[in-house]
């Protein structure tokens, strides 16, 4: 393993100071408990939104902590939820009196960590509300499995929710339109490579030189298969076949459409992606109302990509396009 | 009847064994989950030691400090629900100096409802529900026919041991290794095994 670190164990503190010293208008950096929120304080009758997972994602979730996105992001151990107390002294950083709501990725470990938060902090009387998302095609939605993974939607929920609250929405308004953005989006990935978690030192799964994992988690799981390696038009038609269908996305519908690299893949190859899953859309006779390209919530090192459809009305396309500052994330202002 | 020391006792002995068996519990997390139970929970078990009151302690403060020792430094599934366990666990015998073998059984009984409630898992969905249901029914039913203490937590532990073995052949319906539907099948059940480790401490500690 060859990694820029300089202590495995620092690893999370090192990258949340980095974060912090690179945007000192935006972002703090708390090491203990772990906390990325934002530099001012907070604004008094705004619903504050607080996300976090583990970390290895970047940017998300610290890198979308700004205006007009995130209030606070706990990042927890790479590939580990965090624990309750971050998000505790999160809400206690960001909330300004009118409640918090929580961004939680569908994840047994996330769900139980944030619950328990938000179990503690209702009994300092503070308003929290859940907006889980699990948006993973590639796994089924069952009562056999703890449900499908959270992925890209992520980013969307954070940017239109987030949108919301800027704007002064009531908490109940940015946990409907979490909601809502959260069932509209659908997202499915691939990897080229297996990513190497910094403390195991060695590659999580193998994977032969012409082979590909088509349906990947972000943290190396299974997907749907495991099959050879085929041209970039090919495998991306298998991506947005899958969240087209289980969307039930139809012609004439309008979406916002994120090809996400998985942190290892140059931009060169996720334009290329692009080309393919917009003529795709458009071959559907979809609307590409929005469109994000870049590496947004990655796993470490992999080598791949995921595309992550968002299906849009006003409402959301209107939100989408407000003025957003964040690390990773930024326009309109 | 277990004094508060016992209590202390029965946590370090918990803490030593999943430190002599992290590398086992998570080479079985590896199989089927996300390689991180051993880890985790040897994290949380050696802040609740670090944690753990001075003499004089009563049982539930005992029980508390290690239930906010995990929910903080845990992290991961094994956090939240063996964080709760101990919380109910505590709340099952507030204000008592000393415990009967009664208030052993309804800590143990409160724990696993806490781990149930909290993971959402019935008993067969491959997970510690399989091993710490089966331990804590042996637990009553060996003090319902009169048995010592130790006698019915010697019988708990090796009843959570069956039932860790009997998760092996199940398909996982919760966490991360749900996802793998049928190849879950022949892995044991990481938490299950923790599990085990537990009520084997139970029964070495809490009689004293």
């Amino acid at each position: 393993m060859k990694k820029l670190i300089n202590r495995v164990e620092a690893i999370v503190d090192e990258a949340g100071e980095g974060l912090a010293a690179a945007h000192p208008d935006l972002v703090r950096y708390q090491r203990e408990p772990r906390v990325i929120y934002r530099a001012g304080p907070p604004v008094r009758g705004r619903a504050a939104l607080v996300s976090g997972g583990g970390s290895g994602h970047e940017p998300l979730h610290g890198g979308f902590v700004g205006h007009g996105m995130l209030h606070a992001a706990c990042p927890g151990e790479v590939f580990t939820s965090p624990v309750p107390d971050q998000m505790e002294a999160a809400a206690h950083h960001v909330d300004g009196g009118a409640g918090i709501v929580f961004i939680v990725k569908n994840y047994t470990g996330d769900v139980m960590n944030f619950d328990l938060a938000a179990e503690l902090l209702r009994g300092e009387g503070i308003d929290v509300r859940t907006v889980l998302v699990a948006d993973d095609v590639a796994v089924q939605d069952s009562l056999y499995t703890a449900g499908r993974r959270g992925v890209g939607t992520t980013v969307f929920v954070e940017k239109i929710a987030g949108a919301a609250a800027e704007r002064g929405a009531p908490l109940a308004e940015v946990e409907r339109i979490g909601k809502k953005v959260a069932a509209e989006g659908r997202s499915m990935g691939m990897s080229l490579t297996s990513c190497t978690v910094p403390a195991k030192g060695s590659p999580t799964f193998d994977l032969g030189e012409s082979e590909i994992e088509i349906g990947i988690g972000i943290h190396g799981e299974p997907g749907r298969e495991r099959t050879a390696l085929r041209e970039a038009h090919d495998i991306v038609e298998t991506l947005v076949r899958a969240s087209a269908e289980d969307l039930g996305l139809r012609r004439g519908e309008r979406v916002i459409v994120m090809t996400n690299g998985m942190g290892g893949t140059p931009l060169l190859e996720l334009y290329v992606a692009h080309r393919d899953v917009d003529r795709m859309l458009r071959d559907r006779g979809v609307e590409i109302a929005g469109a994000l390209v870049g590496n947004y919530i990655t796993s470490l090192d992999m080598q791949g990509c995921s595309v992550t459809l968002l299906r849009v009305d006003d409402e959301l396309l209107d939100l989408w396009r407000a003025p957003v500052h964040t690390a990773a994330l930024r326009w309109g202002l | 009847m277990p004094e508060a020391h016992a209590v202390t006792t029965f946590v370090e002995r918990f803490a030593a064994a999943v430190d002599a068996h992290a590398q086992e519990l998570t080479e079985l997390d590896s199989a089927i989950g996300d390689a991180d139970h051993g880890i985790n929970l040897q994290r949380g078990m050696r802040a609740a030691v670090e944690r753990l009151p001075a003499g004089g302690a009563t049982p539930d403060a005992i029980l508390r400090a290690v239930a906010n020792a995990l929910i903080s430094k845990t992290g991961g599934a094994s956090g939240p629900l063996y964080g709760t366990a101990f919380l109910r666990a505590s709340q099952a015998v507030a204000g008592c100096g000393s415990l009967d073998a009664g208030d052993v059984a309804r800590m143990f009984r409160a724990a696993l409802d806490g781990i149930r409630e909290r993971g959402k898992a019935e008993p067969g969905d491959k997970t510690m529900v399989d091993a710490f249901t089966p331990a804590v029914d042996a637990l009553e039913a060996g003090l319902a026919r009169g048995d010592d203490l130790g006698t019915a937590l010697r019988a708990a532990a090796r009843a959570a041991s069956a039932g860790s073995d009997a998760t092996i052949p199940l398909v996982a319906r919760k966490g991360r290794a749900s996802y793998l539907g049928e190849r879950s099948r022949e892995h044991r059940d990481p938490g299950s095994r923790s599990t085990t480790l537990l009520f084997e401490a139970a029964a070495e500690a809490l009689p004293a």
